[in-house]
């Protein structure tokens, strides 16, 4: 007989710990799986136990996590760390590990709260060593306390940029550059929507002191930055750009990059659930109503895997979800439900004032409108070119999942997970498509590594995995 | 490449990274402990044998596969640090139970 969870939440992040407290304060036997030991997920990452010892570094917005984790501590949901979901079924059974060890397990709801991922963008020399993402950064200074020790270069474009640089101010480390890659003209296209972003709490003015720490303690901030390529032969060596008419090198070790971030939905996909693409946010997102219900009955979405809306947005976005699963599992009524959410959709009716603006000036279009030379890796883990990608096309592939039946980009160990809307876009572009027409990579479980040895050690496996058996 | 602002002091464990000895905080992942000690890189890749190092740190890119305690594939950002563990650069696709895959493509 396989485990059985009333309610199981996957993701120890804002929305995960923010349903799951609820869930439980209404009765509900709430579980929180999540690969990594520690709760807070990536943003609030290590938030119980800081390797830090100066806990102004990360700021103001990291200790939010904190409430959310003591709220969870004291709401009886229980935790169940360092587990790798690798399935999930519509009729709501979950493939865990942990500790080497798999099982299949049921659930009466489901809400995946996974959160977002980078926005992986190719450019020249991307898979160097020494090329790393600025949220890569940020959790090895969140996690471990490791910076970069002979300085760094920061480049691309979106909030987080500036949030790591003035992080790194004041932890001390050396910023050889930040690297702006926000267009001139989006300044121009968002000033519109500014009026309704400075009435969404203080992400504009905190914004603006991230710019004025960087640049006080001497960082050189360039903007307008263009055809970024990092240039070396082992490893990283220097960056290269355009800025102001001209082309610029800096010797450097490191590179940083950020161009954003998108919901994470390989787990969403591989289930089968209806996406749709969000033209704003250039990303696919589950479709879902206002309760975060998707497509397959008694699975949910809610945070930032079901579309960007920030990390205070997520935990209201999840205790949403968590009333909706307590009615639906008959602890409370619809009006009961109705009423207690009012005052988180009060919340993210006011937070979501700020997203326009920023989703125009931090728009990644112009980073991905370059048009990429055929050489540029595109698919990391099978090492095929932009160039192949475009053959391809031009031979007919309709989409990308037909992309990597051809070449098996989106074969590799990543799943698809950092190609996959390249491999949308250039086919869409080579097509005269939209991203809409040309869909998003199908990932097949299992979606985390897991072993062959481990996988035939589930007794359970044939009676929870009906499609399996048939196939 | 990179540095810890933390001293060491009794919260620290003894693993080996290729073959050499390493002090390294209980709570760090294999990822961190591997950038800290500036081995530059962790796998090269089956395909082109091109060196990668971790991109990611979240585990969505799969960049960081190592052998950990003699299991190809891990996930180093995945993998928190153990007293004793034993940690290797992956060369290529790595093995499996003394097979050898496929290390390198064909034309």
């Amino acid at each position: 007989m396989a485990e059985h969870f009333e309610f199981a939440v996957i993701g120890a992040g804002p929305a995960g710990l923010a349903a799951a407290a609820l869930a439980a304060q209404t009765g509900v036997a709430a579980v929180v799986l999540d690969e990594q030991p520690t709760l807070g997920g990536q943003i609030y990452r290590s938030i119980e136990q800081s390797p830090l010892s100066d806990s102004n570094i990360l700021g103001d917005d990291y200790r939010i996590g904190e409430g959310l984790v003591w709220a969870f501590r004291a709401s009886g949901a229980r935790h169940l760390g360092g587990t790798d979901v690798w399935m999930v079924g519509t009729d709501r059974g979950i493939g865990l590990a942990s500790d080497g060890k798999a099982r299949i397990v049921t659930a009466d709801r489901i809400l995946i709260a996974v959160g977002s991922q980078e926005r992986a963008v190719p450019f020249p020399g991307w898979t160097l060593p020494g090329v790393m993402t600025a949220g890569a950064g940020q959790i090895l200074l969140k996690s471990a306390a490791v910076v970069p020790s002979d300085g760094v270069v920061l480049a691309g474009t979106g909030p987080l940029l500036f949030l790591i640089a003035a992080q790194y101010v004041r932890a001390g480390v050396s910023l050889k550059a930040v690297l702006d890659m926000t267009p001139r003209a989006n300044y121009v296209r968002a000033a519109p929507y500014l009026p309704a972003a400075l009435t969404a709490g203080n992400y504009i003015g905190k914004g603006l002191s991230y710019m004025r720490e960087i640049r006080k303690a001497g960082v050189a901030v360039t903007g307008a930055v263009r055809d970024l390529r990092a240039v070396g032969g082992e490893r990283l060596e220097a960056v290269t750009y355009s800025a102001a008419g001209r082309r610029h090198r800096i010797d450097t070790g490191l590179l940083m990059v950020h161009f954003g971030v998108i919901p994470n939905t390989s787990l969403s996909r591989s289930i089968g659930i209806d996406h749709e693409w969000d033209a704003r946010q250039v990303c696919w997102r589950p479709r879902t109503d206002e309760w975060g219900n998707t497509s397959v009955d008694g699975i949910a979405v809610a945070g930032d895997c079901a579309g960007i809306w920030g990390a205070q947005a997520a935990a209201h976005a999840g205790r949403l979800a968590a009333l909706e699963a307590a009615r639906a599992l008959g602890r409370i009524d619809t009006a009961e439900r109705d009423g207690q959410a009012a005052p988180d959709r009060a919340f993210l009716r006011r937070d979501r004032r700020v997203r326009p603006f920023l989703e125009v000036l931090y728009s990644p279009e112009s980073c991905l409108d370059a048009e990429l030379e055929d050489d540029v890796l595109v698919c990391r883990c099978e090492e095929i070119t932009a160039g192949q990608v475009r053959q391809a096309a031009q031979l007919g592939c309709m989409g990308p999942n037909q992309v990597k039946a051809f070449l098996r980009a989106g074969m590799g160990p990543c799943q698809g997970r950092q190609c996959g809307d390249t491999v949308a876009r250039l086919t869409a572009r080579a097509g005269g498509k939209s991203m809409a027409e040309v869909g998003f990579l199908r990932p097949r479980p299992p979606i985390k590594p897991i072993s062959i040895e481990t996988l035939a050690k589930i007794e359970e496996a044939a009676a929870a995995m009906p499609d399996i058996e048939q196939a | 490449m990179f540095k810890r602002l933390r001293e060491p002091d009794s919260e620290w464990v003894t693993i080996e990274i290729d073959g050499e000895s390493r002090r390294v905080p209980k709570d760090e992942t294999v990822a961190a402990a591997v950038l800290a000690d500036r081995i530059g890189h962790c796998r090269t890749t089956p395909v082109s044998g091109a060196p990668r190092a971790p991109y990611c740190l979240m585990g969505v890119c799969f960049e960081c596969l190592m052998e950990i305690d003699g299991i190809p594939n891990r996930q180093a950002c995945m993998v928190p640090v153990a007293e004793g563990m034993v940690i290797r650069r992956q060369n290529g696709a790595g093995s499996v139970v003394g097979l050898q895959v496929g290390t390198e493509k064909d034309g």
